[in-house]
């Protein structure tokens, strides 16, 4: 009793500990950290384009296109002789903000309407599927497409348009997840003890099924930032002069015989960034995961 | 009312593919406040089911349930939320039962949370006091369920159900899937607690010497029907229908030497799907005879509180009519 008495203080401090608990699982996982130090590199790019690289990444040097890299030009140039580097740079911006804010949004109403399918069954699970279907039945490209015809050529509607070809694989991958979950036996206990419905998704069914969501997540995520560049290749993409990875990649496909490094620049700056998300977003799966050992 | 739980006529049929599944049939008992009644059957006789019927988490077919006096056969949503901070539920397996993302206070902090009990400093130490009296050293306060043996985790259980001070818990199977020297721990730690708070159990289990220990009232089950329900005491004594002789018979007796004679049932067990006007153990009766198979028979009192449903039960038992 003495002893049990000693132990309340460290208790005490340990109370609002979760948070703490994930980060340090989290931090043991060298690779997840690797990954989350690229994406901070990202983010920092993102946010300071003009300060690490040129500010106008509009301006030609038509004497120079196609050109190697150089003290110059550090990635070389491209069909208009603009910096390679520079818009890289400022692509980072418009290319993270449309992928991550489609992913979100996408993610958003498609484990909504996953779990809520999932958990209830019955005519809910057979009316919002019928939803999804049409929504999968429609290739993601001409989805794209007939949406910015329909609603014009802006980053708003782009982000939309991308996040609307994305709901129906996180709602099938959280339904399917959510089911696995739905009949476990401490769901039961929870009805027994006389938890809400929404109580039981939220802290109980969610949790649990969130593994394979967070996968989607970083799958997701790639696929948008591609999606961008197949947009832009109809010319549906963003604008002309803002520098975008998916452009980049579709303006160089042409010519990829003669210049491949035109391609292989936008192209490893695309992989390194779903790379970069894909290891923290296991690292994040298994720092969530109480089962795991420390 | 003496009676904490009554309940009369229950039936719960589950619609399958191969047809309508009586897992629950007609049955009725009632369990004095601040007693135990044990019931027991072999698997899939619908014991776990009747249990859960009882609490509300199936929802029933047919037949009615008195709680403390009021009528509970049907209860809106929120009559039932209410109702549930009176009755409990203990699970069978504590390694499934228990969300494996919450810690040990947050799963015992559960019930008070949702029933905005208390919180903040209070809610605190209201789980500390708990974790104290199922016997959970308060060093465990922030493990996880995983970290933690069988015995311990049926604690974080016992603890959940109690944490609302209910009058009424359905124990079901909790000590099967533990070892043998914890299954001892933790009946008499449920005993223990029955004293204290005087609760009422009803305690589902296969095992014949752990509900010989617990029940004041015995209840035997088979498919879905009841088929003897007497004191328990009684039962290991005296008992009369078929069934419940050939139950109890094929309970192991710790002794090398000692040899007794086993009634052995055999034949087929008659399917749950759909059964026929009949008695269901008239398939492997041995006294089984024609009306057996024409009709179900009711349940009887045969001396004061030992029901039986048989219906050769004083020819079996070479009993006097009205004894």
């Amino acid at each position: 009793m003495e002893k049990e008495k000693q132990s309340t203080p460290v208790i005490h401090k340990k109370k609002n500990s979760q948070f703490r608990n994930i980060l340090r699982r989290f931090m043991k996982n060298q690779t997840a950290v690797f990954g989350l130090v690229i994406i901070f590199l990202l983010v920092i790019f993102a946010l300071f384009p003009s300060q690490l690289s040129h500010a106008d990444y509009t301006v030609q040097d038509l004497a120079n296109r196609y050109s190697g890299p150089s003290a110059e030009h550090w990635l070389g140039t491209d069909e208009l002789g603009r910096d390679m580097y520079t818009r890289i740079v400022w692509g980072c911006r418009t290319s993270l903000t449309i992928g991550l804010a489609s992913v979100a949004i996408a993610c958003a109403i498609g484990v909504t309407l996953g779990t809520l399918a999932g958990y209830f069954g019955g005519v809910l699970d057979n009316v919002l599927m019928r939803i999804v279907d049409i929504l999968m039945a429609v290739p993601n490209l001409l989805l794209g497409i007939s949406i910015v015809a329909a609603l014009g050529n802006s980053i708003t509607v782009l982000v939309f348009a991308i996040a609307l070809g994305n709901i129906a694989a996180f709602s099938r991958v959280t339904r399917s997840s959510v089911i696995t979950v739905r009949d476990t036996e401490y769901v039961e206990a929870a009805r027994a003890t006389g938890a809400s419905d929404g109580r039981i998704m939220w802290k109980y069914v969610l949790p649990n099924a969130l593994a394979p969501i967070i996968v989607q997540v970083t799958t997701s995520l790639a696929g948008s930032i591609l999606n961008i560049s197949g947009l832009s290749f109809v010319g549906l993409g963003v604008p002309a002069p803002t520098p975008e990875w998916g452009s980049m990649l579709s303006n160089a496909r042409t010519i990829m015989r003669d210049y491949p490094l035109q391609i292989m620049f936008p192209g490893i700056a695309i992989m390194l960034t779903v790379f970069a998300f894909n290891l923290f977003g296991d690292g994040l799966r298994d720092a969530l995961d109480p089962r795991l050992k420390n | 009312m003496s009676n904490l739980l009554e309940v009369k006529n229950l039936k719960k049929y589950f619609k399958t593919n191969r047809g309508l599944l009586h897992a629950v049939d007609d049955v009725s008992f009632t369990i004095p406040r601040g007693k135990t009644l044990g019931i027991v059957g072999e698997s899939g006789c619908g014991k776990s089911t009747l249990g859960r019927t009882v609490i509300h988490l199936h929802e029933k077919t047919s037949g009615q349930i008195l709680f403390d006096g009021k009528d509970i056969s049907d209860v809106d949503k929120h009559q039932l939320k209410a109702l549930r901070e009176d009755m409990q539920m203990i699970f069978q397996d504590p390694f499934s039962s228990l969300n494996p993302r919450m810690s040990v206070s947050q799963l015992i902090a559960e019930p008070l949370l949702i029933y905005k009990k208390c919180s903040g400093k209070e809610l605190e130490q209201t789980v500390m006091q708990l974790m104290d009296t199922v016997g959970l050293a308060q060093r465990l306060y922030n493990s996880y369920p995983h970290e933690l043996d069988g015995g311990r985790r049926q604690r974080i259980g016992i603890a959940r159900a109690l944490a609302l001070s209910p009058k009424f818990i359905v124990c079901d199977e909790p000590v099967s899937a533990l070892d043998v020297s914890i299954q001892a721990q933790i009946i008499n730690l449920m005993q223990d607690l029955q004293e204290e708070h005087q609760l009422t159990y009803m305690f589902i289990t296969h095992d014949m010497s752990v509900v010989r220990h617990i029940s004041d009232d015995i209840m035997v089950m088979y498919l879905g029907m009841m088929v003897e329900c007497c004191d328990s005491e009684e039962i290991f004594h005296n008992r009369f229908h078929p069934y419940t002789k050939a139950l109890l018979d094929a309970v192991p007796i710790p002794q090398v030497r000692e040899k007794k004679e086993r009634r052995l049932i055999k034949g087929e067990i008659t399917s749950p799907i759909h059964p026929g006007d009949e008695c269901r153990f008239a398939k492997r009766c041995p006294y089984a005879d024609q009306i057996c198979f024409e009709k179900t028979p009711v349940s009887e009192e045969i001396c004061p509180g030992h029901f039986v449903s048989c219906h050769h039960v004083r020819e079996i038992n070479h009993l006097q009519e009205n004894k």
